[in-house]
């Protein structure tokens, strides 16, 4: 006996849950299994599908001769990105030829988009139109993105309205005048000001984020004053802060926070405060630890639950058996030493890319762990990389290499495995990093394997 | 033919190693009655072996070996032997003029004097992205807890310093095991804390100290319930008696405001002796079950329902002798204890995986501990069998019987039944979370209803302690609420102490998947 499905999904990020989503909605009986929690919980919670379309060639040819340490090639050599973009779909034909995008088409970005808002519902916004909105990062940058919290809905740069950015001395990684300082060399249309407030200082220095969003979850009393109410406390001072062009002091209408605003009742913090302040109020995104990437993780894992699909973590995939040369019959999990087989009709490979672990490298070559899948990478390790470490690095392309119905390809440019679907991170050709299209590619890669999935069992 | 891909999960060790163990277990797995050799075979952490082992972990090339997933794990090849270095032209295999790295040579984890468990290489996984801060229940309301990452792999480093301490806080750590879980570099956090808490214990907590006492105490429950059980009514009255709990609390810090289990009138053995022991035979089909204190002492009824539901499925049942799975050891750092009691476990339960037993247990702390932490933490000969052969319950049953076209077959129970069911951390970790409402979602007439993510916040021995109590409680928190909004006014779930705090939070009566088992499919 095994533990079977009829589509089994490896992988517990956006791509995997896409695909387990779309396939049950196509009628198939899915379970996705996934190594670790998912990893949405590092991710931003930004839904972005195509902001930049980076040069792939340089505007001179390389230096000619063997490699050494990589190619060299001044920076400045290299045609800057076309981009921030305004419409992802509008730029897609501009990609490489081999782009995850140009294989499944613009139709499928946009149906997976839509699946997104379908799951999410009020939690997102950016659906009413196919432009890009302009959200600010916590790096100071302004990041193109299709889709974005509710929690950050009044944070958008296109908006003129006067900005307070509010930091914490104990949050170190973030450093709101900084932050504020650089929006402005932006050139954002907006007045804004940074300001660091005493409030995190009543928890310990490194005190968790999720201590912090506890706290305002729970109206935790803090020194006898409820915390939502000292925040807003600690914050008022401040919200004349902003000056303008002229010299003239604006009352601000949107106050920017870290991402810590709650868990579980982030919106009722968040309107809590901004009635307290009689302003708008804001998070900016994160790196992990990441508040918005856990919620979205929540509300994904619930719609999983609602489309019938069965999960697990904690379960990474160790080998799998063939059924004849083009099929897999059953991979095999580890069960904390236990191997137990998981008997499926379609698998989707959605184990992501080099960051995820989907890919794996060492000094001898890059290759996919589970499956075994055909990787393409240059055989002279110097190869993989340029010297300037935000250029177009040849690794960022790496992974599977599939056709327009995402079935894996082996070294001979043929199907590997006729009943494998490959989405998101692992499928090579796309610079998700460069592009910001990371969320895009997993959304619209992801729908097109789980459907093709359960056609696969269908037929 | 199987391929072993070597996925990197596979403990703390690289991709190589996992290989290794792919192929070594296509050679000895269905042999039963023999146990493996080798793999088990690993130097022992800072707890002696009893009498013996001290000389063996200060040879230090010992440790190496078993960790380091470069080198062979092969003890019988002579490159092994010799000292390793740091693989530069300084080797102390005699030096060399050759620029060139000797892999063979190269062994970065024997720079540090060892002794202690090797785990050099889990802490240089680690990318310090927070995930596990992120998911530790108890950073969530304790101030003053630094967090897995820091009581893991930054503690770990800390100590290759002699003059460190240990940090005190790492006795707020609860081994709810969420971190491992989260981790996505498979830094073998819990492994981390147990270690460094069994040397906290050892080396600078006061012996006389109440709270020692306490925590043995609470470690150490099987001796309680186990005298408890002698007269199980009087003992139930008499440790929940008022006054008794108020001078407990003052005294040891065991909060007054839990109730004690209520000790059963006939343990599970005295049930198990009294029918005679297995009512089916199958030397084909034979299942050594674990049943660990509390099904025995408190809740003989999951053991009577794992019995007839095996039995119904046509196993034969063993109960080998059995001692605490060392669960509320580790949690407080009691790893002697928690040796000594494996010592037994591992012995019976060999004897029983030898006669062809898969050991399966119904409460997912025992089956955790005898997977991951019995082989992460001691070396007993026969410890790797016995992590490789066990199953939880329902698990176990789901991978080898038709367990759906059972359930569907059966109709259902004979009410309708209603449940707020909740995943212990425990069975979360062994991939585990989602099968009871899994299994139970078509059946007709049950109801199953999964109260959410969150720890129940009891973790064992945490919440039974008066300076835990309330951080105990505001974790539970997210659980009871969820517990209140489900339909169900019934609570389920494998673990007894998760249990206990769901009935302490809600009221509830609470059952274990077992026991709704037994009332579909065997009644």
């Amino acid at each position: 006996m095994a533990i079977d499905s009829e589509v089994l999904v490896v992988g517990g990020g956006l791509a995997g849950i896409t695909a387990a989503v779309a396939a049950a909605r196509e009628g198939a009986d899915v379970r996705l299994v996934s190594h670790k929690a998912s990893t949405l919980r590092q991710a931003s919670g930004l839904i972005d599908a195509l902001g930049y379309v980076p040069a792939t060639e340089p505007s001179k040819p390389l230096r000619e001769g063997p490699p050494t340490a990589g190619r060299n090639l001044d920076p400045d050599e290299w045609p800057d990105p076309e981009g921030p973009l305004a419409d992802p779909f509008e730029a897609m034909d501009r990609l490489p030829d081999d782009h995850p995008y140009r294989l499944v088409g613009a139709d499928a970005l946009r149906e997976g988009l839509e699946l997104f808002d379908d799951l999410v519902g009020d939690a997102y916004l950016g659906g009413h139109t196919d432009r890009n909105a302009l959200v600010p990062t916590f790096g100071g940058s302004v990041k193109p993105t299709a889709r974005y919290p509710a929690s950050a809905a009044a944070a958008l740069a296109s908006d003129d309205r006067p900005t307070l950015i509010v930091g914490f001395r104990s949050l170190t990684e973030y450093d709101a005048r900084a932050f504020a300082d650089r929006l402005a060399a932006a050139g954002v249309p907006f007045d804004v000001a940074g300001t660091e407030v005493e409030f995190a200082e009543a928890f310990r220095a490194d005190a968790k984020i999720t201590r912090l969003a506890k706290a305002l979850d729970r109206d935790e009393p803090i020194d006898g004053t409820p915390a939502r109410e000292a925040l807003a406390k600690a914050v008022g001072p401040h919200l004349h802060d902003v000056v303008d062009d002229e010299g003239g002091v604006d009352r601000v209408e949107r106050v920017g926070f870290p991402a810590f605003l709650g868990d579980d009742h982030a919106a009722e913090v968040r309107a809590d405060l901004a009635d307290r302040l009689g302003a708008d109020v804001f998070e900016i995104p994160m790196g992990p630890p990441s508040l918005p990437g856990l919620r979205l993780e929540d509300l994904l894992y619930d719609a999983l639950d609602d489309a019938g699909v069965r999960f697990e973590t904690g379960t990474p995939a160790v080998g799998y058996e063939v059924d004849g040369d083009d099929r897999i019959d059953h991979l095999v999990m580890d069960r904390k030493g236990s191997e137990v087989p998981y008997g499926a009709e379609a698998v989707v490979l959605a184990t992501g890319g080099l960051v995820g672990k989907g890919l794996d490298s060492d000094r001898e070559g890059v290759r996919e762990p589970v499956l075994d899948l055909h990787v393409p990478q240059p055989a002279d390790r110097y190869e993989w990389f340029v010297d300037d470490a935000f250029g177009e690095q040849p690794y960022a392309r790496f992974g599977v290499r599939p056709d327009e119905r995402l079935r894996p390809l082996d070294a001979a440019g043929e199907v590997a495995y006729d009943d494998v679907r490959v989405a998101g991170g692992v499928v090579g050709g796309a610079d998700v990093a460069r592009e910001k299209s990371a969320s895009g590619v997993s959304l619209a890669t992801g729908l097109v394997a789980g459907r093709e999935a359960a056609r696969e069992v269908q037929q | 033919m199987t391929r072993h891909t070597g996925d990197d999960g596979d403990e703390a060790s690289g991709t190589g190693a996992s290989e290794r163990h792919g192929d070594a277990d296509d050679g000895t797995r269905s042999r039963p009655g023999v146990p493996e050799l080798g793999r088990d075979e690993q130097p022992a952490i800072f707890v002696p072996d009893d009498e013996e082992g001290e000389g063996d972990e200060a040879a230090g090339s010992g440790a190496g070996e078993a960790m380091d997933p470069r080198t062979s794990t092969d003890p019988r090849t002579a490159t092994d032997q010799r000292t390793a270095t740091d693989g530069g032209v300084e080797s102390a295999t005699g030096g060399s003029d050759s620029a060139e790295l000797d892999p063979d040579a190269y062994d970065p984890i024997d720079v540090f004097p060892e002794g202690d468990l090797d785990l050099r290489d889990g802490a240089d996984s680690c990318y310090k992205c927070t995930s596990c801060d992120t998911s530790c229940p108890v950073a969530e309301v304790d101030d003053e807890f630094p967090g897995p990452k820091f009581q893991g792999p930054e503690q770990w480093r800390l100590k290759r310093k002699d003059d460190h301490d240990i940090d005190e806080s790492i006795t707020s750590c609860s081994n709810c095991m969420r971190c491992d879980d989260a981790c996505p570099s498979s830094v073998p956090l819990s492994q981390m804390h147990n270690e460094a808490r069994g040397q906290f214990v050892e080396e600078q907590m006061e012996k006389l100290s109440l709270e020692y006492v306490r925590n043995r105490i609470l470690a150490n429950y099987r001796t309680s319930a186990r005298l408890a059980s002698v007269v199980p009514r009087l003992s139930t009255f008499a440790m929940n008696f008022g006054p008794a709990r108020w001078a407990m609390d003052k005294v040891l810090g065991i909060p007054k405001e839990r109730e004690f289990p209520e000790f059963a009138t006939r343990t599970f053995r005295e049930w198990w002796r009294d029918r005679g022991g297995a009512q089916v035979e199958n030397p084909d089909k034979r299942v050594a079950y674990f049943h660990g204190c509390y099904s025995n002492y408190n809740t003989p009824e999951v053991g009577k329902a794992m019995v007839r539901v095996y039995e119904h499925f046509g196993y034969e049942v063993m109960v080998p002798p059995q001692k605490c799975s060392g669960t509320p050891m580790f949690a407080n750092g009691m790893l002697k204890d928690a040796r000594r009691h494996a010592e037994t476990n591992v012995e019976n339960l060999v004897a029983a995986i030898g006669d062809g037993a898969d050991v399966i247990a119904s409460c997912t702390s025992c089956s955790m501990s005898l997977r991951q932490e019995y082989p992460e933490l001691f070396d007993i000969h026969g410890i790797e069998d016995v992590s490789d052969h066990t199953f939880e319950a329902l698990e176990y049953l789901r991978i080898h019987e038709d367990l759906d076209g059972a359930l569907a077959e059966s109709g259902g129970p004979e009410d309708d039944r209603e449940l707020a069911y909740h995943a212990p951390c425990h069975a979360r970790n062994q991939g585990l979370a989602r099968q009871a409402v899994e299994t139970f979602r078509d059946v007709d007439g049950v109801e199953m209803e999964d109260v959410g993510d969150s720890c129940s916040g009891i973790s064992g021995t945490y919440g039974w302690k008066s300076e835990k109590y309330e951080k105990s409680m505001q974790i539970g928190e997210e659980m009871f609420d969820h517990m209140e909004d489900a339909e169900g006014e019934v609570g389920m779930t494998e673990c007894p102490t998760c249990a206990m705090q769901m009935e302490h939070g809600t009221g509830y009566e609470i059952e274990h998947p077992l026991q709704l088992l037994e009332e579909t499919v065997v009644a």
